[in-house]
């Protein structure tokens, strides 16, 4: 079987670059080891934990599960393309505010899995936020806190003055 | 875990997947590749070569047409969930499919032609009467959705053919569909979905389907036959959903996740929880 390396453009983060990859390489490992953005985890590798999440043209997917030489014409984002120079995403901000994670193994795909969620959800109730991450395990038990994350980022989006004054107040 | 090694071809049109199809006899088909992927890492599957129709837009989208809506083979679980114009019992059997990565990837299309006999979809086309229509180099053919999944990762799909689209009948009455899922993976330990009328007070019709029991999606016909112009309260329902074992008969499969035992004694409750959601919807 020869198999042969397919010249592949992936646009991460809005940044371009072109790989030579295996047909069989994931998103997972040409972020992690093409590219060195080792934001994104690889924990089961199958599809059941969400460590892997990113956002491809902005909707929550397992990098594990994808072929990378598919997602050429994509916009893929990744954990390490939250922030905006200096300055965290908001559900970055909230999960250090809410204190969601323990270990922190599993936080990249949770704060992705909930960027899906806000994507198309500007102002989700606790139950969607709660859906947005059935597909993210955590083994810590942090849920009850990532909830709170995810209220805390959706007020600071709806209403950023007064999610900010809010939070001074703890 | 890496897949075994295979090369990788692109079809931007159903004639180039035929093609290629014919090319590469043993290349397996990708779309979403979420059953796909898994089993390749896995070593369960080692075709040497995919063929990529993830991307033929002749196979995506949702159409409404009259008494019957089109779902395109390609169409994705979350965009089947969000739907307007398709059966409650389907909508919101594919918005409980896994999770919202899987949703956001995997397609209808896919899920039905890999047959899992813990899988949402198939019980819910059953249900419903769709047909599953099948494209192949030769032209195109349909198939009831009762006739399609034939066994245990089985379907009437034949060598060179792909699901095309599913017509969903949205003219059949009130709709439902009730699961114990696995909580890890939130495949249906036991799924059924439910279709009724209700005329003059009684129930004039009545479709009902279980997954998760036996090796493929199985029609409930004893489960039906005791609903047919009963009126649709907590006694009939549950009686009728007590007749699940006589469609069952010795099938009921069991593994680590659930017993055959469990399965087949907790199966009455899940019947009557889509029954009485779809009465409540058939309005």
């Amino acid at each position: 079987m020869s198999s042969k390396r397919l010249l592949t453009t992936l646009a991460i983060n809005g940044i371009e670059h072109e790989l030579a990859l295996e047909p069989r390489r994931t998103l997972l490992d040409a972020l992690r080891h093409d590219l060195q953005l080792t934001g994104t985890k690889k924990v089961c590798d199958m599809g059941d934990c969400g460590a892997c999440t990113v956002l491809v043209d902005g909707r929550a997917m397992y990098a594990c599960l994808l072929l990378a030489v598919d997602c050429t014409d994509r916009q893929i984002t990744t954990i390490e393309g939250l922030a905006q120079a200096d300055e965290l995403d908001p559900l970055q901000q909230a999960f250090i505010e809410a204190d969601a994670f323990q270990c922190g193994f599993c936080t990249a795909g949770q704060i992705m899995s909930l960027k899906g969620l806000l994507n198309e959800t500007p102002a989700p109730n606790d139950d969607q936020i709660l859906r947005a991450v059935t597909g993210n395990l955590c083994r810590c038990g942090a849920y009850r806190n990532i909830l709170k994350a995810g209220r805390l980022a959706a007020d600071q989006v709806a209403h950023p003055e007064e999610a900010r004054h809010a939070d001074s107040t703890h | 875990m890496y897949p075994p090694k295979f090369d990788y071809y692109r079809a931007n049109s159903l004639s180039e997947a035929f093609s290629l199809m014919q090319e590469h006899g043993g290349a397996k088909v990708i779309a979403g590749g979420h059953s796909l992927i898994p089993s390749l890492k896995l070593r369960l599957a080692d075709p040497g070569a995919l063929i990529d129709i993830g991307r033929i837009g002749e196979l995506k989208g949702i159409t409404a047409n009259g008494n019957s809506t089109r779902i395109g083979a390609l169409t994705t679980h979350a965009i089947v969930a969000a739907a307007k114009n398709l059966p409650q019992g389907l909508t919101e059997a594919a918005g409980w499919i896994g999770d919202p990565q899987v949703r956001n990837r995997g397609t209808v299309g896919g899920n039905i032609a890999h047959a899992d006999p813990a899988s949402d979809l198939p019980t819910v086309f059953t249900a419903l009467g769709a047909t599953i229509n099948l494209t192949g180099p030769g032209g195109e053919r349909s198939v009831a959705a009762q006739d399609f999944f034939t066994g245990l990762f089985e379907t009437a799909l034949q060598e060179g053919e792909l699901v095309s689209s599913i017509d969903v009948p949205t003219n059949g009455g009130g709709s439902a569909y009730a699961k114990l899922f696995n909580p890890a993976s939130r495949y249906a330990v036991v799924g059924c979905a439910a279709q009724v009328k209700v005329e003059n007070g009684v129930c004039s019709a009545a479709s009902v389907a279980v997954g998760g029991l036996t090796s493929h999606a199985t029609k409930a016909n004893a489960v039906e036959a005791a609903l047919l112009g009963k009126p649709l309260n907590e006694a009939t329902i549950a009686a009728a959903a007590a007749q699940i074992s006589q469609d069952l008969g010795d099938d009921v499969m069991g593994d680590l996740h659930a017993s055959a035992d469990y399965r087949r004694s907790i199966a009455p409750i899940y019947v009557a929880q889509a029954l009485t959601a779809a009465a409540s919807r058939a309005g």
